[in-house]
């Protein structure tokens, strides 16, 4: 059966390149230009799915990206995709697609006992029918819910292909490339504005390419080949095939995604990325995107073999592909009498069910002429088959439209083109805030107010006929270019099109069957989520008739499909019930994306080593060389420790930690947020900044700061050197440095604009190394012979400048360790090879190069906080016992108020306290929570630890932590029950100070 | 994703600024003789307003300048931005947020013509 469905000498398809593609397992043939859903349909192949919940027989329902049942599994293995739209993926030679939702085959299907036992699956599911024994729901209801419900499966392996994404701007952009959008353009680009013209088709035309009709007396395949001919012309006009809008965001900034090579298929070349993310300001858009046709609400509406009387007919037009040879057609407007002719004339047999009961006007006419059966005033009440369709009941409506008026008679089909209407596609208006608004004679929804520089073009904007698509477009482009700033505003005269007269048309909201609704029959709205009627009925019985309540209850219009074709059948059903106009039960919210987009195309290039900048220290090379190995803070990579031959981090760490303590040891501390800050008013404003004094300092002399916000709280820490009388050299965290800077600036800025203080950020200008220990003094003797580095001559927090290893040197006397240390600043050139000098001198002096972990073990043995880790930002100074760094003399520094307010003031604040094992052995998480006594929970938590290490300078672990009340309480045993629920290990609270408690050690 | 007018370079995207929340708040001068009602006012109390808001921004990936701005919290549409210590521009009191500062001073301009058309 060889494309035994095309029709000879018909469609856009190039008969010439046969294509081989394979689907679940079976090779088939199509042509070039044929979608999957198209080639499939050629080859006869309905069932194409199993539906969501019940794991019904599904077949392929629209030519579009509307689709909800034809969602396929597209390729295998790291290129593989779910949920593709069948009716939007393309041909290519050699494309493998699976069909979803079915184990262990398509037409075998376990699921398919769900449709049986369906009175258990029913709105709510989720929220009800797992909800019993609390217990089963990891072992049974997830591998259930999992199994049953999975759309698709996701790829396990990295993404072969890449991907990019693009800023643009433009005057004008046109969503949706059909007769309205491509007279804008035309309109638009005539004036010279820039314009992107954009649409998710391979080829522009959009529903004329699925018309025979004609415009300016030329078949409508030449207008659009002359239109999109001219406006490749203008230089200034891009015309984005393949391209999809799928979002609307605020100031008309819009997201695109354009499928580059996806018609191509698996591609190695991946000098053009696969899709473009596009990423568009457009002072001006136009919203063509046409409309989507609404599918007839009737008793098992779902059988393979119905669709779209819109979709029947374009697959017959465009595609050469005849959806059945018995078709029915079933509507209650003029719109699917075109389809009825066109299938009648390629052949098949065709009758129409027509809800009105009499209908009239020349198409009916045209079609009585050509022999088409209408049963009038009809509806149909069910269908039969089960994995294609084979016929249906058809019954006589009574006048209301909510029963039968005589007994049903059967019509033998293997085609149902259902025609209920049109909804303009309003997603990218309701997307940009507009409002919609429900034109009663049109029964739908349409553009309304939109407070951005938008218009609706079209039959978006519910001009459903050509000649009036044509001339709206023309208008909108002429329109928007003028409000761009170019061209006069006046649209070019539309060219002529035969006018196309529809007579009234009928709305039955929910065909009545021969069984009351849900009893027996399904009548689904939402074929992707697997919604029926009835399933609306119980939301409303159970109070959910708000439309968002009723969304989420159902799952209506939740699939990947969000509910294109469901929404507002969903919405008639609620307002039947309510006895409500369909705009009183409202719309949901549109969002984006229009259509799933793939995370690839968001991300871009934005992977691998480019998915976020690395900063590296000038001694990095030195690093690397030296097998350290490296630990994020902030954007920086820096060594997190040394390992020598086959040590694991705790074994290097604790070497690290006691040769640093022993002898001597080097840190990479260029890291260090560095702001130079100068002006006649830089002491004020450090007296403003910090809590402790500044003017006093001297010149040449540094001093620790800590900084807090106007809560009171520490936010950032370091020293800062007064290198002038109006020149200061602050060191601040890590992690802070940018963060700190900033609140500078803010302050200046906004609050003493008037003061004389200049700031720069001088982070990456130094490189620093750290030298500590024992050793230090020699060492540094080794290193300089201009300085004095004799601690007698240069005390702790004094400044000298000089030549360090050959380089011109800033030496501050600074330790985060608490021993004799050097903090040796050179020009950031300089420090790699300052670097590699001080590891070669330093050999004879037993020199370790340590990490971050040995340098958070070593201050913590001091007691020495660090912001962000000891502190959360609820933490005074106070709370750490840090009261002599708050100045009292001082009347206003940022913060102070906030101490004095009563939170912040009272008693049983968490203070900072070492935190003692008894077991010396164990290292506590940190993070654990300390308690009083351990027992059942709901225990009170009195605090948390903060920092804890295995100290080996100390011999034993150490702690730090947050604890209520803490300076009062130390000698006091607590315990920190662990995470496991049984082990609970005893503490004792001490001073947060481990090693030379006495400070001997600063000064060598 | 706004457009906003850095008043030093000019139109640039959102992404280039950081929002710093409700402007012409002065940090009082005399903090120690506040109550910690009038303490707290200042550090915690913001108008939050549905409508025309003074907020600040800073142009924090582009030249780094604070600046403050008038926008309609409904609509996002921006009425001014202007400098700091610039006087706080007056917004008229039909503005409903719904058009630029241009569209809706050409709208009352039109409005006001002396040959009589309507807006
Ligand atoms: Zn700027």
């Amino acid at each position: 059966m060889s494309q035994s469905y095309r029709i000879e000498g018909k469609g856009r398809i190039d008969r010439s390149k046969p294509i081989r593609f394979t689907w679940n397992g079976r090779s088939y043939q199509g042509y070039q230009g044929d979608t999957l859903a198209s080639a499939l349909l050629a080859n006869g192949v309905r069932l194409v799915g199993r539906s969501f919940k019940y794991h019904r027989p599904r077949g392929i329902m629209t030519a579009g990206s509307e689709e909800p049942n034809a969602v396929v599994q597209l390729e295998e293995g790291a290129r593989t995709e779910p949920n593709t739209r069948a009716t939007m993926a393309e041909l290519y030679d050699g494309l493998t697609a699976n069909a979803q939702n079915c184990w262990p085959s398509v037409e075998f299907d376990v699921g398919a006992l769900n449709a049986k036992l369906s009175r258990f699956f029913p709105a709510g599911f989720y929220y009800k029918t797992f909800m019993w024994p609390a217990a089963l729901w990891e072992p049974l209801y997830e591998k259930i819910i999992r199994r049953a419900a999975g759309m698709g499966e996701s790829p396990e392996e990295i993404d072969p292909d890449s991907y990019a994404q693009h800023f643009a701007h433009c005057d004008v952009l046109i969503a949706g490339g059909g007769p309205a959008g491509l007279s804008a353009a035309l309109a638009a680009g005539r004036t010279g504005a820039r314009v992107i013209l954009a649409d998710e088709g391979a080829e522009f035309g959009g529903s004329l390419l699925a018309d025979t009709v004609e415009i300016a007396g030329k078949p409508a395949a030449d207008w659009i080949a002359e239109t999109v001919a001219e406006l490749t012309a203008m230089p200034e006009v891009t015309l984005l095939p393949r391209t999809t809008v799928s979002a609307y965001y605020d100031h008309n900034f819009l997201t695109l995604t354009e499928r580059v090579t996806d018609h191509m298929g698996p591609r190695a070349d991946d000098s053009v990325p696969r899709q473009r993310f596009w990423k568009v300001r457009a002072k001006q858009t136009i919203l063509a995107q046409g409309a989507i046709e609404r599918p007839l609400l009737f008793a098992d509406n779902d059988r393979p073999g119905v669709m779209l009387a819109s979709a029947a007919r374009t697959y017959i037009n465009r595609y050469g592909v005849l959806p059945g040879r018995e078709i029915v057609v079933f509507t209650g407007n003029d719109s699917a009498y075109p389809a009825a002719l066109d299938a009648k004339a390629a052949g098949a047999r065709v009758e129409i069910v027509d809800l009105r009961t009499d209908p009239k006007g020349p198409l009916v006419d045209h079609a009585r002429a050509q022999g088409i059966e209408i049963h009038a005033g009809c509806g149909i009440t069910g269908t039969r088959g089960t994995k294609a369709l084979h016929g249906c009941d058809v019954a006589p409506l009574s006048e209301d439209g909510k029963s039968l008026a005589d007994e049903p008679f059967s019509i033998g089909c293997d085609c149902i083109a259902v025609a209920g209407g049109w909804n303009p596609t309003v997603h990218l208006h309701s997307q940009a805030r507009g409002k919609l608004s429900w034109d009663d004679t049109k029964q739908c929804f349409v553009p309304g107010y939109c407070q951005w520089p938008t218009r609706s073009a079209g039959a978006g904007n519910g001009t459903f006929d050509l000649a009036g698509c044509l001339d709206e477009g023309l208008k909108a482009g002429a329109a928007a270019a003028h409000e761009a700033g170019f061209g006069k505003g006046a649209a070019p005269e539309a060219p002529a099109v035969e006018l196309s007269e529809e007579g009234p048309a009928r709305q039955v909201w929910i065909v009545p069957s021969d069984v009351p609704l849900g009893h027996g029959k399904k009548h689904f709205h939402d074929h992707q989520n697997d919604v029926t009627a009835a399933d609306i009925h119980l939301a409303a019985r159970e109070g959910y008739v708000s439309v968002e309540h009723l969304k989420r209850y159902t799952t209506t219009g939740m699939g990947t499909d969000q509910g294109k074709t469901s929404n507002v059948n969903a919405l008639a059903v609620m307002a039947d019930i309510r006895n409500a106009r369909i705009p009183e039960v409202g719309t949901t919210t549109f969002r984006p994306p229009y259509v799933p987009t793939t995370f690839g195309a968001i991300g871009g290039q934005n992977r691998r080593h480019l998915f976020l900048q690395e900063r590296t220290t000038p001694m990095h090379a030195a690093h690397v060389a030296n097998g350290a190995v490296f630990e994020d803070v902030g954007d920086w990579k820096r060594p997190w420790y040394f390992p020598r031959d086959g040590e694991d981090m705790h074994e290097a760490v604790q070497r690290e930690c006691r040769q640093a303590r022993e002898t001597c040891g080097l840190l990479d501390a260029s890291t260090l947020g560095k702001i130079d800050i100068q002006g006649p008013d830089a002491a004020w404003f450090l007296n403003m900044m910090y809590t402790n004094k500044w003017d006093t300092l001297a010149v040449g002399k540094g001093r620790y700061g800590v900084m807090l916000n106007e809560h009171g709280m520490v936010i950032d820490d370091g020293v800062t050197t007064r290198l002038a009388e109006n020149h200061f050299h602050m060191t601040t965290t890590t992690g802070g440095a940018a963060r700190v800077l900033g609140m500078l600036e803010e302050w200046l800025q906004t609050e003493w604009p008037e003061r004389q203080v200049y700031c720069t950020s001088v982070t990456e200008q130094w490189a620093v190394c750290t030298i500590t220990g024992p050793n230090a003094k020699a060492l540094m003797a080794d290193l300089t012979d201009d300085i004095d580095v004799d601690p007698a001559n240069f005390p702790f927090l004094a400044y000298r400048t000089g030549t360090v290893a050959g380089a011109p040197a800033r030496v501050y006397r600074i330790s985060f360790t608490g021993d004799l240390a050097y903090e040796v600043n050179v020009p950031a050139r300089h420090g790699l090879a300052v670097w590699t000098t001080i590891l070669e001198r330093g050999r004879k002096h037993g020199l370790v190069q340590y990490g971050t972990e040995t340098m958070h073990v070593l201050r913590a043995e001091k007691g020495f906080i660090i912001v962000g880790q000891d502190t959360d930002g609820t933490v005074t100074p106070m709370d750490l016992g840090m009261n002599w760094i708050v100045s009292k003399k001082k009347d206003d520094f940022i913060g102070k108020r906030s101490h004095s307010r009563s939170d912040t003031a009272r008693e049983g604040r968490k203070q900072l306290v070492g935190i003692m094992t008894e077991d010396p052995n164990v290292v506590l998480p940190e993070g654990a929570h300390l308690v009083n006594q351990p027992g059942k929970p709901p225990i009170a938590m009195e605090g948390h630890v903060t920092s804890s290490y295995m100290s080996p300078n100390v011999g034993r672990s150490i702690a730090l932590g947050l604890i209520k009340g803490g300076r009062d309480r130390i000698g006091d045993t607590l315990h920190a029950p662990m995470m496991d629920g049984k082990t609970v290990h005893k503490v004792t609270l001490t001073e947060p100070v481990f090693f030379d408690k006495e400070g001997k050690r600063t000064n060598g | 994703m706004l457009t906003i007018k850095c008043p030093w370079c000019g139109e640039r995207e959102q992404i280039e600024f950081t929002a710093g929340g409700e402007a012409h708040i002065a940090r009082p001068e005399n903090t120690a003789e506040l109550s910690d009602e009038e303490w707290g006012a200042y550090i915690y109390t913001r108008t939050n307003p549905k409508g025309v808001h003074y907020e600040r921004w800073v142009h924090s990936h582009g030249c780094g300048k604070w600046f403050n701005a008038v926008r309609h919290t409904v609509t996002d549409i921006f009425w001014d931005v202007y400098k700091i210590g610039e006087e706080k521009p007056a917004v008229p009191e039909d503005w409903d947020g719904a058009t630029t500062r241009a569209q809706y001073q050409a709208a009352t301009q039109k409005t006001a013509a002396p040959d009589g058309n309507e807006k």
